[in-house]
């Protein structure tokens, strides 16, 4: 009855062998991760098999792993099944030299934006996306402030004692 | 405890225990029928007490804002009765809340759309300086793209801590010369902020 996460897993086994890894099953969602080319083949299997019926996509970003070298950049897709109610996460992995990933709007119109906002954020390069242009911060923004070589704090300022912000000097 | 019903017979002083004053006559000589002063205390008289306010409010102290307009602290003691939405129509505009930088062209918009004269209150931390969000998308003050005539402290501050920022604004506008806005340096102030 359902839709369980070991026939999930299995059904992708079944269909890509050995590219798909990672399985893990954090707070009960199945987790696991593709080579960043097969992305879109993966997800357009998942949404149009019949018995894993995975439509929706329910959100998309990326993380930074500075230390990783080689995959520095995670892109998650987090993906739900609204006839079983299943959700799944999956992540491909990504070089910070060349973030060039395939983009998912030809399969799902609502990575459009998603995929702008990870971009103006983390800097993937989406190849295909038809607008791929900074979404939240200022146009004039000249590098991708959630990747962790960027301090969080406005560098900009003078006015601010490091001290009085409990970073910096002696304390 | 039954509250006092007040008649305006004898004039009092304006204060902030909801007394409606009477604005002095300014200083001058005068004679039988007739009085002399300068314009400049006549014109800074009639416009510091009839400001319209201009509320660009994006955050919580716009919430306290509101406050202050209302019934309780009620602004229009003041003679800032009616909120103008168009910046085309105020004096005054209060800038009350967290600017980020893609706000910052939008408010320096609002600004420039003012007439002359046109005076500026930062209300609250964020507005002032960044506040706590030192960060790469906030403005870190909105004295980096208008001019600031008074800096209202807090986070967020309380109505009567708007109402004082107001009535130093009041004081700003009933001494300030008709000529300033003609002035050098008053030219120099606007360039240095690239508004013509």
């Amino acid at each position: 009855m359902g839709l369980t996460n070991e026939r999930i897993k299995e059904r992708l086994i079944e269909k890509f062998g050995e590219s798909v890894t990672g399985f893990s099953e954090p707070f009960g969602m199945l987790t696991f991760e593709v080579p960043k080319e097969m992305n879109l083949k993966l997800l357009q299997f998942l949404h149009d098999d019949n018995e894993l019926k995975f439509r929706f996509l329910t959100d998309l970003q990326a993380v930074h792993y500075p230390n990783d070298k080689g995959r520095e950049l995670a892109v998650v897709y987090h993906l739900h099944n609204f006839a079983d109610n299943v959700r799944i996460r999956c992540k491909i992995f990504t070089d910070i030299e060349n973030p060039d990933v395939f983009t998912a709007t030809r399969l799902y119109e609502c990575a459009n934006w998603m995929e702008r906002e990870t971009y103006d954020f983390f800097g993937v390069n989406f190849v295909g996306h038809p607008n791929l242009k900074r979404i939240l911060n200022v146009d004039e923004m000249d590098y991708f402030p959630m990747r962790k070589e960027y301090p969080m704090e406005d560098q900009t300022r003078i006015d601010k004692d490091d001290e009085m912000f409990g970073r910096g000097g002696t304390f | 405890m039954a509250r006092p019903v007040r008649f305006n017979i004898t004039p009092k002083p304006r204060d902030a225990q909801g007394h409606i004053g009477m604005a002095d006559a300014p200083e001058g000589y005068s004679g039988e029928g007739f009085f002399t002063t300068k314009l400049s205390e006549v014109v800074g008289l009639a416009r510091k007490n009839s400001l319209w306010p201009l509320p660009f409010a994006t955050s919580c102290c716009g919430i306290e804002f509101m406050a202050t307009m209302g019934a309780h602290y009620d602004l229009g003691r003041f003679g800032a009765e009616r909120m103008g939405f168009s910046p085309r129509q105020c004096d005054m505009l209060l800038v009350m809340g967290t600017i980020a930088k893609k706000m910052g062209p939008v408010l320096r918009q609002v600004y420039i759309q003012m007439s002359e004269p046109r005076w500026v209150i930062a209300v609250g931390a964020c507005a002032s300086s960044g506040g706590i969000f030192d960060s790469y998308s906030v403005l870190q003050g909105i004295d980096q793209i208008i001019p600031v005539d008074v800096y209202v402290p807090g986070c967020p501050p309380r109505p009567e801590a708007i109402l004082d920022g107001v009535l130093a604004v009041q004081d700003l506008v009933g001494k300030e010369s008709i000529r300033r806005r003609n002035s050098e340096r008053y030219q120099q102030l606007m360039l240095s902020y690239g508004i013509q």
